[in-house]
């Protein structure tokens, strides 16, 4: 099982996202550079970790989807890899346009910090597998632009298409429909604001996130 | 040559940054004003032979993310 967490310059939870992959595995992931070209030979699971890469210049995540790392991990993705973009990680999927929508300013204007009740959408994906459908699972979010947009048709094929991993509860940023987290259409890329890579230590106030990091990783041991 | 490039919100998308300007506005007891957009102004300094298409590609592939945003393009 060999894993990888991208590193941009403002990544500020690849060590976290680190420790996740490293708790499961049993094996310290790659840190690959944003500057790289090419991820390890064989690598099993790609992670771009939150934070502010690139000071969040221009539009958040704009800058990081446009480095030379991301053509690798495009073309990993397409050939069928896994890869779980959190916070920062789900801003630079839907800018790289491996995902659909866009991620703006919260409604309410307001840095949002705290841990969020998550209802999970879909369970069949490999990331959600480890959880029920409808099922509520609690998951801190720490986040500036975790608005999720897209037009109506889009949100609707997403719907339609299971491809809503995760919904907010409750209200939390202004997202479209409450949406948290999407999948692409093939399955094997996901995006959520909320971070699961905080939620694996009881220490730390909960292990909902850690069935994520079991079912996505777990299925390729 | 300067070209200037206006990157604004879509028609329809909320712009909470636009809202809270316009009661800023108000709280300053400006009147008359019934909606506020805000956008993003980029200056770029280009060779004379860069061509249209190729300003069109910079804002489509980077200055905007078209999901969400205009542009418009004005050679200076």
């Amino acid at each position: 099982m060999k894993t990888a967490v991208i590193v941009f310059p403002g990544s500020n939870c690849d060590r976290d996202m680190a420790i996740a992959l490293e708790t499961v595995t049993g094996r310290a992931p790659a840190m690959v550079w944003h500057r790289d070209t090419d991820l390890p030979d064989g690598v099993d699971f790609i992670a771009l970790p939150g934070g502010f890469s690139y000071g969040d210049y221009l539009r958040s995540g704009a800058m990081a989807a446009r480095s030379p790392i991301l053509r690798a991990v495009s073309d990993a993705a397409a050939r069928g890899v896994p890869v779980l973009g959190v916070c920062n990680g789900f801003q630079v999927l839907t800018e790289a346009q491996l995902l659909p929508g866009a991620l703006m300013r919260n409604a309410g204007l307001n840095f949002v910090c705290r841990t969020v009740p998550l209802i999970v959408g879909n369970s069949q994906s490999l990331f959600t597998a480890g959880y029920k459908a409808g099922e509520a699972i609690d998951i801190p979010v720490a986040h500036h632009d975790g608005n999720y947009f897209a037009d109506a048709a889009t949100l609707d094929r997403l719907e339609g298409e299971g491809r809503v991993a995760f919904r907010y509860a409750a209200p939390v940023n202004g997202s479209a429909r409450d949406i948290a987290g999407v999948l692409n259409d093939a399955g094997n890329i996901l995006g959520m604001m909320p971070h699961p890579e905080r939620a694996i230590d009881r220490a730390h106030g909960g292990t909902d996130g850690l069935r994520l990091f079991e079912a996505a990783l777990g299925v390729l041991a | 040559m300067k070209v200037q490039v206006y990157v604004t919100l879509k028609p329809g998308v909320l712009d909470p940054q636009g809202k809270a300007i316009h009661h800023a506005l108000e709280g300053l007891g400006f009147g008359g004003v019934s909606d506020v957009r805000a956008g993003r102004f980029i200056e770029l300094e280009v060779a004379d032979d860069v061509t249209d298409a190729d300003l069109d590609a910079m804002c489509a592939k980077l200055l905007a993310n078209t999901v969400i945003e205009n542009y418009r393009i004005q050679r200076a």
